[in-house]
């Protein structure tokens, strides 16, 4: 392997590991070309280390005497400790990951310039140990989505008018759109959205026929430039005599300002037919920052209890949970209560959008909390929808590099979900640790979902002939077992959650994970488990007995009348 | 009944404190003992009891253009704000309330007029129900080092102690007198927990009288017979759980604690709770922010941090966690105080009882706790929960606080406990309710002058009857847990959002996982019933063995259907503004709701049962389900 040549010093010995929850051991140090890994040699697997360079989220270096230390921040929030006796080995190995390190981050910060080291990413290296069964590249197509609609209403199409991603870079090839909109008018439109993104349809609630659509902002610049396709387009959503909602994620005063840079809002005077409601939700870096914040609170154990609640106050993570949910419930009232359609945007349509739409979608759609669906959800809606998840996910809790695009957007929508599935315990098919491993595999991953800005630079990566999905090695029975709830049971409502302080709550299973022991949570949930699944088997016993009953019964009573 | 100016009073409004939405109206009524709202606007027939003794304060608001509004504030932390119509209802109403929820003897309190109507034996029965000498008994006790001893039978020692207390055999008559000379009340050290396996006890006293420099060698003598009860340490720790400042401002008042130099081989230690007044005012900045209209995620954190609640929550905490630890780890035993040894002792001894023995994790265990640590040492129940009209100074969470530690506690073990949330909440209700005797009076000489135990009844017969509801599905049992660590990170401390916001049902999970696995429990006693039932009927008939048949373990049948948890649930107010109307300003009144089959009524705890005028005149209470209009809009 080419970059392995690159490791200074590839092994050490003597190496004393300390991390959460295991007591030190000590061991041989290897380096890989995308592993770090630590073996004690002794007969128990426990006693290994195995860690992705891609999961390093930051290292430090420190130094007592001879004996050098590093720690290693990853971006699933843990936190490991090397001791490395000897300056000058724990110098080469600790620039040796950086080494490893810095490559992985570069790949992902400069995504698009340079495409080609992304290919040296462990993804493409990854030979699963089990067989795929289903292939989950072709598990969620936009076709078959189509086709679910289609059963259900024919006043859309699916448009290939971005086949060549001539149109909208960050847009799959395939979009659902009004079926009396054509293609060239789709072009026009998207000449008048930021980025090329043109309402395209996100949700169809057949419960009363209304849709959420997305984009991005409208170009309407100071001058209020116009497009009537524009308004056309989205006017064919409308039912006659009826008014929908645009529900823009900025505030106003941010929307205004926008239109000096040429972007800019609908407009009443051209929209006639829209209300207009500003929900800010936060973005960017901004977001990072309170992620950095709140899992700084989260590690630092000497605060006293004043200290802790200022902190996590201060992270704003919290409101920004609070905010997120609020618009997603907004939207999802406008669609279910009010019976009117919707319309959601903010500047580029890639962040904040989806989180309002794909949560609008599980507050609506039963079908979105099953599991399957859940995994349908994030591929249409972020994966398809262009959410730059290599930009966004780049660095986690512990970056230092401050980048405007790093930002953790999708790690919000999943804690937001969290909240839901806090609320409603029994509406979904997965519990919490099917987001964890979301979250995780967002940010650091053997498979190949999660890499890319867009379904157009997947595409160039040929990620789908080159890496395995994870949807591939979650979806096997075995692994699912793990991911299910047990007290779901099918609910078929619409779901509102509170958006009161009181309601929301720290997601301690990944925000305190390795801070503090869970083995009395575990024990609980196994144990509720394990009461379900007795009155399932008893319950399949009385039927079992009951319908034996019911035989012989008949059986005795055609040998009395025989 | 002299009180009742005006029995009932109609067009009266109930608003709702988080929303916008139409308030509720319908009709007040005043009874002897409750105040109760019936809602006339739902389509479901609602009520809403308020036991007058639950009713902290009583507000007139200004006169507004819909009405008079009357804003209650209750001990269990329910807020009603009712409009009545006419400014003369009102106040009568008010003036009504004011009277009925500040008694000022004793014999108008609920208990002495509450007739559950059952034989008198049983009443007696239930009296007998906990026996403190079985809980000494299940430690050892008597044994070679302590004894129960009637020493306090006229009072003679403390009369804020009960007749029979566990002392150190070695402490002789002059011992104990003349400790209680030189402790604070006469509040001498009693035993109030022995840890079995190494002899390690946790005892209890109030202050010592030391001032600057006094002492006292029986005293002295008696914490030697203590410390010498346990003969596998060289020391005792003698924790006093005030802050430091406080315990040195009481040597001016020739209280104080104790020197290190006078006592043999004790380790001394302040830990640091604060009073009963600074308790009290913790809680009311607490009771704000719950209250906050739609607050901010910030308003409602900074809000919590400056009530300084959890901090104190914790504070009661660390000291569990220390006493305890002291015991099992270091083998020592431990003397607790504070000033009185009634409030911050009470919660602390109980605390580290509860972490060290799983017999106080079940449903007889925590009221063996309760009856010994609160009850029958003289937490001042009557003073600390306002029973009767007197000194507001007094007031103080000390029990509420030892409640939610309680609950922390079950958050960190889900397993670990018998009793549910549900069963804490109702024991907190009835130390204010005075529905029953128990928590009648300050201390067991003045229940014996009330004659608690002869027109009174108790709580906890009353509460095993209710055991299912209660119960926590997930308990592993006695044995699966022996003492508790928990984690005392400020991160393990939640907000009880089911005990200060209980009553906002729009706060709460909308989907009960407690309600799914009680149901769960239920369902399995009868299905384990109708298998055997089957089971004895099948070896009459021929055919293949039950066992084959078993495979056919997918049906579903209409018995799994009907555990469905009921699911309340409308959207709330996401929009700051009023909600966005169609442009025909209809509002689509669709309900959500899947109407459970076995809908209860929460909203009235305190059982009526005893109030046949009243109930024959009033419907059989609806199903909660569709009263969730007056939760959100």
């Amino acid at each position: 392997m080419e970059f392995a040549e690159l490791i200074k010093t590839p092994r050490a010995d003597n190496v004393v590991l300390h991390r959460p929850f295991y007591p030190a051991v000590e061991g041989t140090l290897c380096l890989t070309g995308h592993h770090l890994i630590l073996s004690s040699r002794r007969q128990d697997n426990s006693e290994e280390l195995w860690l992705l360079h891609s999961n390093i989220d930051s290292i430090e270096k420190r130094f007592v005497g001879s004996l050098g230390t590093i720690i290693i921040k990853c971006k699933d929030l843990r936190i490991i400790q090397l001791d490395i006796p000897g300056m000058e080995e724990c110098l080469n190995i600790a620039s040796s990951i950086e080494e490893q390190h810095c490559m992985g981050n570069t790949h992902r910060k400069q995504a698009l310039s340079t495409l080609d080291s992304v290919t040296l990413m462990y993804p493409f290296f990854y030979r699963p140990m089990f067989e795929v069964v289903e292939d989950g590249w072709h598990s969620f197509l936009p076709e078959r989505e189509f086709e679910l609609l289609s059963s259900v209403t024919n006043e859309w199409r699916l448009s290939y008018v971005n086949k060549e991603f001539s149109v909208c870079p960050s847009y799959p090839p395939a979009v659902t759109v009004p079926k009396s909109i054509d293609d060239e008018a789709l072009r026009r439109v998207a000449t008048f959205r930021h980025g090329g993104r043109f309402p395209v349809l996100s949700y169809y609630h057949k419960k009363n026929g209304m849709v959420m659509m997305r984009s991005s902002q409208p170009l309407t610049g100071t001058n209020g430039r116009r497009c009537k396709e524009d308004s056309a387009l989205i006017n064919a959503t409308l039912r006659a005599g009826k008014r929908g909602y645009i529900i823009d994620t900025r505030s106003l005063n941010v929307a205004q300002q926008a239109r000096a840079k040429g972007g800019g809002f609908e407009q009443e005077v051209q929209y006639p037919q829209w209300r207009r409601i500003h929900k800010s939700v936060e973005r960017y870096n901004i977001l990072q920052e309170s992620l950095i914040k709140l899992v700084e609170a989260c590690n630092d154990q000497s605060h006293n209890m004043d200290r802790w609640l200022s902190k996590l106050e201060a992270s704003n993570w919290l409101t920004h949970i609070k905010e997120i949910l609020t618009a997603a419930c907004l939207a999802a009232q406008c669609i279910d209560r009010e019976g009117a359609s919707v319309l959601v945007h903010g500047t580029e349509g890639t962040d904040s959008t989806l989180q309002i739409t794909s949560l609008a979608q599980i507050i609506l759609d039963p079908r979105c909390r099953t599991i399957r669906g859940f995994e349908a959800l994030i591929e249409r809606e972020w994966l398809q929808a262009g959410h730059p998840f290599q930009q966004r996910c780049a660095q986690s809790a512990y970056s230092n590099s401050k980048q405007k695009w790093e930002s953790p957007v999708f790690f919000l929508f999943l804690d937001c979900v969290w909240q839901t599935l806090r609320q409603f315990p029994c509406s979904f098919e997965f519990n919490g640790h099917f987001l964890i491993m979301l979250f995780e595999n967002a940010y650091a991953s053997q498979f190949g979902t999660f890499l890319g800005n867009n379904e157009s630079e997947r595409c160039k990566l040929k990620l789908p002939q080159k890496t395995m999905s994870l949807w591939s090695w979650v979806n096997q029975p075995y692994e699912l077992s793990k991911f299910k709830n047990p007290l779901f049971e099918a609910n078929s409502l619409v779901i509102w959650p509170s958006v009161a302080p009181q309601s929301l709550q720290l997601w301690e299973g990944v925000f305190l994970r390795w801070n503090r022991s869970s083995k009395f949570l575990d024990e609980a949930c196994e144990e509720m488990n394990n009461i379900i699944e007795y009155n399932k088997e008893l319950q399949a016993k009385v039927n079992a007995l009951r319908r034996q009953l019911a035989e012989l019964e008949t059986d005795d009573g055609m040998q009395e009348s025989s | 009944m002299e009180h009742i100016t005006t029995p009932k009073v109609e067009n009266v409004k109930l608003l709702d404190r988080y929303t916008n939405r139409k308030p509720a109206n319908g009709t007040l009524y005043l009874t002897a003992t409750h105040l109760i709202y019936v809602d006339a606007s739902a389509e479901v027939r609602k009520e809403t009891w308020i036991l007058h003794h639950h009713i902290a304060t009583v507000e007139k608001l200004p006169l507004t253009t819909s009405g008079c509004p009357l804003l209650i504030h209750c001990k269990n932390f329910r807020v009603a704000h009712f409009v009545i119509g006419h400014e003369r209802d009102c106040h009568e109403v008010y003036t009504s309330l004011l009277k009925l929820s500040q008694p000022v003897k004793p014999e108008e309190l609920y208990a002495f007029s509450y007739n559950p109507k059952m034989p008198k034996d049983n009443r007696e029965i239930g009296w007998k129900l906990i026996d403190l000498k079985v809980d000494y008994q299940r430690m050892g006790i008597p044994n070679d080092f302590w004894e129960i001893t009637d020493a306090n039978k006229d009072y003679e020692v403390c009369n804020t102690y009960p007749p029979e207390i566990v002392v150190p055999k070695a402490a002789n008559k002059a011992t104990v007198l003349g400790s209680s000379k030189f402790r604070s009340r006469g509040r001498i050290p009693v035993l109030s927990y022995l840890y079995k396996e190494n002899n390690a006890a946790i005892c209890r006293c109030s202050q010592p009288l030391s001032g600057f420099s006094a002492r006292c060698l029986e005293d002295e003598q008696m914490l030697q017979a203590i410390r010498q009860a346990n003969p596998g340490s060289p020391f005792m720790y003698v924790v006093d759980t005030r802050p430091k400042l406080n315990a040195m401002a009481n040597r001016a008042a020739g209280k104080g604690y104790e020197n290190e130099d006078n006592y043999d081989n004790i380790r001394f230690k302040f830990i640091g709770i604060e009073n009963i007044h600074v308790m009290r005012s913790s809680l009311q900045k607490l009771l704000e922010v719950c209250e906050t209209k739609s607050p901010s995620m910030s308003d409602f954190l900074t809000g919590l941090e400056n009530s300084g609640w959890l901090r104190h929550i914790k504070a009661v905490m660390d000291a569990g966690v220390f006493l305890a630890k002291a015991v099992k780890e270091e083998k020592a035993s431990v003397l607790v105080h504070c000033s009185d040894g009634w409030d911050r002792t009470a919660q602390v001894c109980s605390l580290a009882s509860l972490l060290l023995d799983p017999f106080y994790r079940t449903f007889k265990g925590l009221m063996v706790l309760i009856e010994k640590e609160w009850i029958a040492m003289g937490h001042k129940f009557s003073h600390r929960c306002g029973h009767l009209d007197g000194d507001l100074k007094e007031v103080s969470p000390v029990f509420t606080q030892f409640t939610e530690c309680v609950w922390q506690l079950m958050q960190q073990f889900p397993c670990a406990f018998e009793f549910n949330e549900r069963f804490l909440l109702e024991i907190h209700d009835h130390v204010y309710s005075c529905q029953f005797g128990n928590f009648l009076g300050t201390c067991h000489r003045e229940r014996e002058a009330l004659k608690i135990f002869e027109k009174t009844h108790s709580l906890w017969p009353f509460l095993l009857q209710k055991k299912q509801e209660f119960r926590n599905p997930l308990y592993k049992g006695f044995t699966a847990y022996k003492e508790l660590k928990p984690n005392t990170l400020p991160f393990s401390f939640q907000f009880w959002c089911g005990m200060y916001n209980r009553f906002d049902k729009g706060m709460h999970p909308k989907q009960c996982v407690l309600d799914h696995l009680l149901n769960c429990m239920s369902q399995k006693m009868k299905l384990e019933d109708s298998a055997t039932d089957l089971e004895n009927k099948l070896p009459f008939l021929d055919g293949p063995l039950p066992d084959e048949v078993c495979s056919l373990s997918k049906i579903v049948n209409a018995s799994v259907e009907s555990s469905k948890t009921p699911m309340l649930n409308t959207p709330q107010d996401y929009e700051s503004e009023p909600p966005a109307l169609l442009t025909n300003g209809a509002i689509v009144e669709e309900v959500d709701i899947m109407p459970s089959r076995d809908q209860k009524n929460k909203e009235n705890f305190v059982n009526h049962h005893d109030l046949p005028d009243l109930h024959s005149t009033m419907e059989v209470i609806e199903s909660d389900a569709k009263k969730e209009k007056l939760q959100y809009q």
